[in-house]
C-alpha cells in the first residue's frame, strides 16, 4: 500500500472531471449545450418581449383626442404616455429591459435543467456496472456523490456564464448597481443553488435502476419549479396561492438575489443578505442528504 | 497470514425480504489458486461476488478475505482486491489509458506510478497500440482485456472475475485463459471467478463450488468432482443377442455392467485401459465388437448427478422464469 494516499478524498477530482470530460472532450455534445441557450434566449426572450407591449410606440393619442389639444400640451402628453411603458417595466421588473430580467431567469433555469441531467447519470452508471466496479473501490462514498455534485455545478456555472456573455448582444442591459465584481457574487449564488439541486435529483435517482422513473418524476417537477419562481414574472404580481408557492421556491431566491447584482437600480443589502442565507440553508442542507442516503443506499 | 485468501460462513442475501439469492454458503480460498463458481444463470454467483467485492452487503453470516473481515474492515478488503467485472464498465468517451488512470485515482495511487503501471498493464494486455483510442472504438475482446488491465492496476492480491468469458469468441476465450493461467503463475495471484461454462471451469480452475438455486452443492478439483461419478462409461455392443454381463464383470478395472436398448454400459475406472481387455476378453470367446466408445465424465454430468439435470436445461429453465418475469413486468405498465 506504499504510494497510496490515505486522504478521504482520493478520486474526487478523478471522478468529477470523467463527468466533465464527457462533455467537453465530445465536440458535437458541446457544441449542442452552447447553442441551447442561445436557443433559450434568442426564441424565448423574443418571443416573450413583455417590453414590446408598453412600448412607446404600441400606445398612440386617437386623432379626435388630439384635436382638443395644442401642440405644445400634446407633446407633453406624448412623452407622458411614451414614459408610461418604462415606468411600468420599472415598477414590475426592477428595469426597463424585460430581455435582461428574463436572462437571469434563463440562467437559473439553466441550472434546473443541467443537473437535473447530470442527476440521472447516477442511473446510468448503475446501469452500466460503473457504479458496482467504483464502489468496490476504496473511495469513500461520500465522493462518489460529491463528484456527481460537483460536475454538475461546474457545468451549470460554465452555461450560466455563456446565457450572460450572448445576452448582451441580445440587448441585456446591467443595472446602475452593476459592478465586475458582482460577477463574483452571481457565480456564488449559481454555485449554491446548482448544489442543492443536483444533490437533489441525485438523492431522487439513487435508488433506481430505471431510466423512465427519473424522467417522469423530472418532468413532473421540471414546470412547476421554473413558473412558481421568478423565471419570467415577478412573485408580487401572481395570484396568493401561486406567491405562497414561489415564496418558498429557491429558484426565486437564487433569482431575485442575481437580479439585484445584475440589473436592479439599486441593492438592498437585507434582502441579499435573506436571499443568500436561504439558498446557502438550501444547498447544505440538501448536500447532507445527499450524502446521508449515499451512505445508506449506495450499499444495498 | 491466515491460512485462506477467503474464507465464507453461512454468507447469504436476501433481497426485498423474500427472494433468497444465496442460501448460506460456506467454502475457502486458498492462497494462489484459481476457484471458480459454476452454475447456471440466476444461480446467485454474481450476487456472492458483489457481497466479496464489498458492493452489496450480506444479510446473514460472514466472509473474510486475507484475514480481513467483510464487514468490518471493508476499506482494507477494498485495497487488496480487484475487480473484473461481467460488463463493460470502461467509459467509452475517454481512451483506453485515461480508463486505467481513472482506476487508479480510484485507489489514491500517485500519478507518477499510476502512469509507469498503466503503461506496464497496457503491454501485459496487449493493448499499447490503442491506448490512445476511445473505448467506443475496442471490439469485445479488447475490452474485456482493459477491464482486466483495470482490475489489477491496484497489484490485488486477490482478483474476482465475474464471467470473464461470456459473450466471447473461441479464440478470445482462449487468450483471456491464458491471461488468467499467468497471473496466478507469474504472481501467485488468488484467483476466484464465477463462470457458467463447464469446459472454462474445467480448464481453468483447481477447484469448482457448484452453485444451484443459491446453494453450493459440491466443491472439489474438477478431478475430484469427475472421479466421485465412478469413473469412465464404456459402451459396447456385440453381434449375436447374448447377454455378456458375466463375462465383462470379471474383466480387471471394470466397476459394473448395465445393460440399456442392445448395448451394455460398462462403469471403468481407467477406460483407455479397460477398453482393448474388453474386446480381448470377448474375442477370445467367440463374440464380434460391433460398436465401442468411451465417454470420460465430464462436469456436466458431475453436474447432471448432482442436480438431478443438466447444465443446458438449467440455463432453459432459467431463461423461461427471466422471459416469464419479463413478460409479467410488461403486463404491470
Amino acid at each position: 500500500m506504499n504510494n497510496v494516499s490515505k486522504s478521504k478524498l482520493h478520486g474526487l477530482w478523478a471522478l468529477t472531471n470523467r463527468e466533465l470530460k464527457k462533455w467537453y472532450k465530445a465536440p458535437v455534445v458541446f457544441a449542442l449545450t452552447l447553442i441551447q441557450p442561445i436557443i433559450w434566449l434568442g426564441l424565448l426572450g423574443n418571443a416573450l418581449n413583455l417590453g414590446s407591449l408598453v412600448g412607446s410606440s404600441s400606445f398612440t393619442i386617437p386623432a379626435d383626442v388630439a384635436a382638443q389639444f395644442t401642440p405644445q400640451q400634446l407633446s407633453v402628453l406624448n412623452s407622458y404616455f411614451s414614459n408610461i411603458g418604462g415606468s411600468i417595466l420599472q415598477s414590475t421588473f426592477g428595469t426597463t429591459s424585460y430581455i435582461s430580467f428574463m436572462a437571469v431567469g434563463m440562467i437559473a433555469f439553466t441550472a434546473l435543467f443541467t443537473t437535473m441531467f447530470s442527476g440521472m447519470s447516477v442511473v446510468w452508471d448503475r446501469r452500466l456496472g460503473f457504479l458496482n466496479k467504483v464502489l468496490s473501490t476504496p473511495v469513500s462514498r461520500a465522493v462518489i456523490i460529491v463528484s456527481k455534485v460537483l460536475s454538475a455545478t461546474l457545468r451549470s456555472m460554465f452555461q450560466a456564464s455563456i446565457i450572460l456573455v450572448i445576452a448582451v448582444p441580445l440587448g441585456f442591459e446591467v443595472g446602475a448597481a452593476f459592478t465586475p465584481l458582482n460577477i463574483l457574487g452571481v457565480f456564488a449564488f449559481l454555485f449554491l443553488i446548482c448544489m442543492g439541486l443536483s444533490s437533489l435529483f441525485i438523492a431522487i435517482n439513487i435508488r433506481s435502476t430505471r431510466i423512465e422513473t427519473p424522467m417522469a418524476v423530472m418532468n413532473l417537477l421540471n414546470l412547476p419549479l421554473t413558473f412558481a419562481s421568478s423565471a419570467f414574472f415577478p412573485i408580487d404580481r401572481m395570484p396568493g396561492w401561486l406567491q405562497t408557492v414561489a415564496n418558498v421556491n429557491p429558484l426565486s431566491y437564487t433569482m431575485n438575489g442575481m437580479r439585484q447584482l445584475l440589473i436592479n437600480s439599486s441593492i438592498n443589502y437585507s434582502d441579499l443578505a435573506l436571499q443568500y442565507a436561504y439558498v446557502g440553508i438550501f444547498a447544505a442542507v440538501l448536500t447532507t442528504i445527499g450524502i446521508v442516503l449515499s451512505w445508506r443506499f449506495l450499499n444495498k | 497470514m491466515s491460512e485462506d485468501a477467503i474464507k465464507a460462513k453461512g454468507l447469504t442475501k436476501v433481497f426485498n425480504g423474500s427472494l433468497v439469492a444465496v442460501d448460506h454458503i460456506d467454502f475457502s480460498v486458498k492462497h494462489g489458486e484459481i476457484f471458480g463458481f459454476l452454475g447456471p444463470n440466476g444461480a446467485g454467483k454474481t450476487t456472492t461476488i458483489n457481497m466479496l467485492i464489498t458492493v452489496l452487503k450480506p444479510t446473514e453470516g460472514k466472509a473474510s478475505i486475507l484475514g480481513y473481515d467483510l464487514a468490518k474492515q471493508n476499506n482494507e478488503v477494498r485495497y487488496s482486491i480487484g475487480v473484473v467485472p461481467q460488463e463493460y464498465t470502461a467509459d467509452e468517451d475517454l481512451t483506453g489509458y485515461e480508463n486505467i488512470l481513472l482506476c487508479a485515482d480510484l485507489y489514491g495511487i500517485s500519478r507518477k506510478v499510476s502512469q509507469k503501471r498503466a503503461e506496464d498493464l497496457l503491454k501485459l494486455v496487449e493493448l499499447t497500440a490503442f491506448k490512445d483510442k476511445k473505448v467506443q472504438t475496442y471490439s469485445g475482446g479488447m475490452r474485456r482485456r482493459l477491464e482486466l488491465a483495470c482490475g489489477l492496476i491496484n497489484r490485488p492480491k486477490v482478483l474476482f472475475l465475474d464471467e470473464p468469458t461470456l459473450g466471447l469468441d473461441v479464440q478470445t476465450r482462449a487468450a483471456t485463459w491464458n491471461y488468467i493461467r499467468m497471473l496466478k503463475k507469474e504472481f501467485g495471484m488468488t484467483l476466484f471467478m464465477t463462470t457458467h461454462y463447464l469446459e472454462e471451469a474445467d480448464a481453468l480452475c483447481d477447484r469448482v463450488a457448484i452453485i444451484d438455486h443459491g446453494k453450493i452443492i459440491v466443491v472439489g478439483t474438477p478431478d475430484e468432482l469427475k472421479d466421485s461419478l465412478g469413473g469412465d462409461i464404456i459402451t459396447v455392443a456385440v453381434k449375436k443377442d447374448v447377454d455378456i454381463t458375466g463375462l465383462v464383470e470379471k474383466i480387471e478395472h471394470v466397476k459394473g455392467v448395465k445393460k440399456e436398448n442392445g448395448s451394455y454400459m460398462i462403469k471403468s475406472e481407467n477406460g483407455e485401459v479397460t477398453a482393448p481387455l474388453i474386446i480381448e476378453a470377448l474375442r477370445k470367446e467367440g463374440h464380434v465388437v460391433t460398436r465401442l466408445s468411451l465417454t470420460k465424465p465430464t462436469l456436466n454430468e458431475v453436474y447432471l448427478q448432482y442436480t438431478g439435470r443438466s447444465m443446458r436445461d438449467a440455463e432453459e429453465s432459467g431463461d423461461a422464469l427471466h422471459a416469464k418475469r419479463m413478460l409479467m413486468a410488461r403486463r404491470r405498465h
